[in-house]
């Protein structure tokens, strides 16, 4: 088991959405999250240009069996692929290995509660 | 002493009186009760436009609100100035042209910059500034009104354009039609197509253009699988209940005075907007098992846009019925739109363009017995429900056909020049930051 965190634009999520649920992948949990890589976006107040040391950012973690790994991340990459115009910023996928997964409802353990 | 101080007041008074007799005959006195009630109004019309903001703001996703309540906005900006400049001027200048184009548009070239009325008193009492003012609030609420159909997907560069094109080609022409004195839809029948304060130039016309848009445009991406949640309809509700103060001064002050059917008006507007409110929560509380927020403010909206071309003309019965029976067809018309998968994205065409129909259409059952009987006197003789039922669906018709046809050329043409529809770039990160360079919701994240 793996659990696989990716930090992608938060002007991405729809479209990761859709290539994730169409490689089978439904369950995630995503959060919103602000962060500083070596992105700069450039934001307009009254002429004046900011660029925001912390940058809005959305988190996506999925816990997956091993042999979804290859298919999440493929869904993740060829979506934060595409529109992105090859700016820094695109974000990064974690992939960690996995302990133990507990089913809250059903007190499963391990593969079968992910 | 006394006395010749006496009889000198006498006599001043005795010269003065005749004298001011007269020159009351030539120019109208402000009447300044009427004057009050319309600056008043003038304030209330303009109070909407951020209601529609708001209202429309909180209905689209997080990264399009800005975006979305610049669409207002620039409405504001935009169509005032073409307002002053020739926009009040082709409406309510006398008719031009003959033959087909024969009345098509009004023009007095003193409306040009307002300057030709610059010290007008109308025949009601007011300064024609003020009249002007009023009425430039409704050509920019209309296009304003227009761009919750293609909300989320248009660039503002496109949108921008796309109103004040309409609003010359579209709205002026319109306008001049249905409430200028010479108008043909205003001449119409025994006592004209009857539209109080809007129903065929404001609703429908914005309903119906927005309906031709939203489809010329296409939908969102991802309409209609992906669910989109409205951002904040805690700003929405605010902008709903804007939009009904504000239509306070859109209905009565269309009465252009401050007097009965200021009040007649006044009373229509508040019982209708109750009952489109109630009937909608009625109905989604019978249909869904819960009255939503959104469902009451949609309510609300729906049964203000009934009345408006009615709140001259008809009683608080009819008021009730007008608003309940608009929310029950908005709402089938939106249960339709659903199901045929189209993107009137805000429901423009839904609630405005089908609302004013209904307005426009059914107050023809609901007018009361004098302005009835004043039509017959006028016809000479006998004006039927069936003889009014027949102007109000032929001024109705024309609208509709006039509104869909005239945008469906304009966004033909205007689409070779200037791309209407955002980039999927741009839809996809947001009108906000896209065409802006801001974000409407900072708070959400630490900075």
């Amino acid at each position: 088991m793996k659990l696989i965190i990716a930090i992608i634009r938060e002007t991405q999520l729809d479209q990761v959405r859709e290539a994730l649920i169409q490689a089978g992948v439904s369950r995630i949990t995503v959060s919103h999250v602000s962060g500083h890589g070596r992105q700069q976006t450039e934001e307009i107040y009254r002429g004046q240009k900011v660029i925001p040391n912390l940058v809005p950012n959305i988190r996506i973690e999925i816990a997956v069996n091993e042999d979804f790994v290859k298919p999440t991340v493929d869904a993740i990459l060829s979506a934060t692929k595409a529109n992105d115009g090859g700016m820094v910023g695109s974000g990064k996928i974690f992939i960690s290995p996995l302990e133990e997964v507990i089913r809250l409802r059903t007190g499963e353990r391990g593969s079968d509660a992910i | 002493m006394k006395i010749t101080q006496r009889s000198l007041l006498l006599l001043s008074i005795i010269l003065v009186i005749p004298v001011t007799e007269i020159l009351a005959a030539d120019t109208p006195v402000i009447d300044t009760g009427a004057t009050a009630w319309m600056l008043t109004s003038t304030a209330l019309v303009l109070l909407m436009i951020p209601g529609l903001a708001m209202f429309y703001g909180g209905l689209v996703r997080t990264k399009n609100v800005l975006g979305t309540m610049m669409h207002s906005f620039a409405a504001m900006g935009i169509m005032t100035v073409l307002w002053v400049i020739c926009g009040y001027s082709m409406a309510f200048g006398p008719n031009i042209g003959t033959g087909i184009l024969g009345g098509w548009s009004g023009w007095n070239s003193d409306f040009v910059l307002l300057s030709g009325i610059d010290e007008v008193i109308t025949s009601g009492g007011i300064p024609e500034y003020v009249f002007s003012m009023f009425q430039a609030k409704f050509a920019i609420i209309t296009p304003a009104l227009i761009a919750g159909a293609f909300a989320e997907r248009v660039s503002f560069k496109g949108y921008c354009i796309f109103i004040g094109i309409w609003g010359l080609l579209i709205y002026n022409p319109l306008c001049h039609w249905v409430w200028a004195g010479d108008g043909f839809l205003f001449n119409l029948g025994a006592k004209g197509a009857i539209d109080f304060a809007g129903g065929t130039v404001v609703h429908i016309s914005a309903g119906v253009s927005g309906l031709v848009a939203a489809l010329y445009l296409g939908g969102r991406k991802s309409h209609p699988h992906l669910n989109m949640r409205p951002s904040n309809l805690v700003m929405t509700l605010i902008g709903g209940g804007l939009l009904w103060v504000g239509w306070f001064g859109f209905n009565a002050g269309s009465s252009l005075s401050s007097g009965l059917s200021a009040a007649q008006a006044l009373t229509v507007t508040q019982v209708a907007a109750a009952a489109g409110a109630m009937m909608w929560m009625i109905i989604e509380g019978f249909h869904q098992g819960k009255a939503t927020a959104l469902g009451f403010v949609s309510g609300i909206l729906a049964g203000l846009v009934a009345i408006t071309p009615a709140a001259g003309v008809v009683q608080v019965g009819g008021a009730l019925a007008l608003g309940a029976l608009a929310s029950i067809i908005c709402y089938l018309a939106i249960m339709l739109k659903n199901k045929l998968g189209y993107d009137d994205t805000l429901d423009a065409f839904g609630i405005h363009g089908v609302g004013g129909i209904v307005g426009a259409i059914c107050l023809t059952f609901f007018i009361r017995e004098s302005w009835m009987t004043d039509a017959a006197a006028v016809a000479g003789g006998s004006w039927t429900i069936l003889d009014q039922l027949g102007v109000q669906a032929l001024a109705v018709v024309i609208a509709i056909a006039y509104a869909g046809i005239g945008t469906l050329i304009i966004l033909v043409v205007l689409n070779k020049f200037v791309k209407i529809r955002s980039s999927a770039e741009g839809e996809m990160k947001g009108l906000d930051h896209y065409y802006h360079g801001e974000r409407g919701y900072g708070m959400i994240n630490p900075n």
